[in-house]
């Protein structure tokens, strides 16, 4: 009862989130509603049973990744954008793909799963299995299994920490 | 939940994306319709992840997301310098390759 009310909360939030995002004129009204729409992602990821990941996406993109665009735009200093309202065959053109991408997508979507699909976390096995998908499974895999991907993603941090000083720095030496 | 309704949203979460990087001329703005892609393509592999009762779903988002972290740092130092090159925000005018 609660979780399909949830749902569609979190669902709508993310798509305004989202439809903010292309139609604000100004970019640090675009990251405002971009970062509505990250938390209302979170939301979801609390939905599905995925705690974890829902407080990382909080911490990490509403949080670390929103905050650099804030930065960025605010130290670039831009003034809005132009309206968005002139059409051209470019923009109708654009429309159209968009519009494509999303009819294949969900094609692909209501031809292949209204067979396969099954509803989530309702049954005492699907209950059973969501215990096994907690943080404690995920920390367990995360340091054994994937290990060495963990190591590795902690060498891309570091060049990539690297590597932006670099490329914002004044004069490349 | 059906897992329909949560990969149905995240194709429309993708399709905003997509526009975005078509429809924008402003490079941040496309870098956050960038980012909104990825994150529909999260909201998926969760999904998946709780369907099927799997976590190795939740721990390919884990990775997602650091890559997407350190994509933005190096994306927006990029943002930087062409900015003090061309004193621009606009992807039409940033045609350095195109000789």
């Amino acid at each position: 009862m609660l979780e399909p009310f949830l749902f569609f909360v979190f669902a709508v939030l993310a798509v305004s989130g989202g439809l903010g995002m292309l139609i604000s004129r100004s970019p640090i009204a675009s990251s405002l509603w971009m970062v509505m729409g990250m938390i209302a992602i979170a939301g979801l990821y609390l939905t599905l049973n995925a705690a974890f990941i829902g407080a990382v996406q909080i911490l990490v993109y509403a949080g670390a990744i929103m905050i650099l665009f804030l930065f960025v735009i605010m130290l670039l200093n831009l003034d809005e954008t132009p309206r968005l309202g002139t059409v051209d065959w470019r923009k109708g053109a654009a429309f159209v793909l968009g519009v494509a991408v999303l009819a294949q997508l969900l094609t692909v979507v209501a031809v292949n799963l209204p067979g396969a699909a099954r509803p989530t976390g309702t049954s005492p096995a699907d209950v059973a299995r969501v215990a096994q998908t907690d943080v404690t499974a995920l920390g367990v895999s995360l340091l054994t299994d994937h290990a060495f991907s963990l190591e590795i993603i902690g060498v891309l941090l570091l060049g990539a920490t690297i590597g932006a000083v670099l490329l914002a720095k004044k004069k490349l030496v | 939940m059906d897992l329909t309704w949560y990969l149905s949203l995240s194709a429309v979460l993708f399709t905003i994306g997509v526009l975005g990087v078509l429809l924008r001329r402003n490079v941040i703005v496309v870098f956050l319709s960038i980012e909104l892609m990825l994150n529909a393509v999260n909201l998926t592999l969760v999904a998946f992840s709780q369907s099927f009762g799997d976590v190795q779903g939740q721990i390919l988002v884990f990775f997602v997301i650091a890559v997407a972290a350190s994509e933005a740092a190096v994306g927006l130092a990029i943002v930087i310098a062409l900015f003090r090159n061309t004193l621009s925000v606009n992807v039409d005018e940033m045609s350095l390759f195109r000789g």
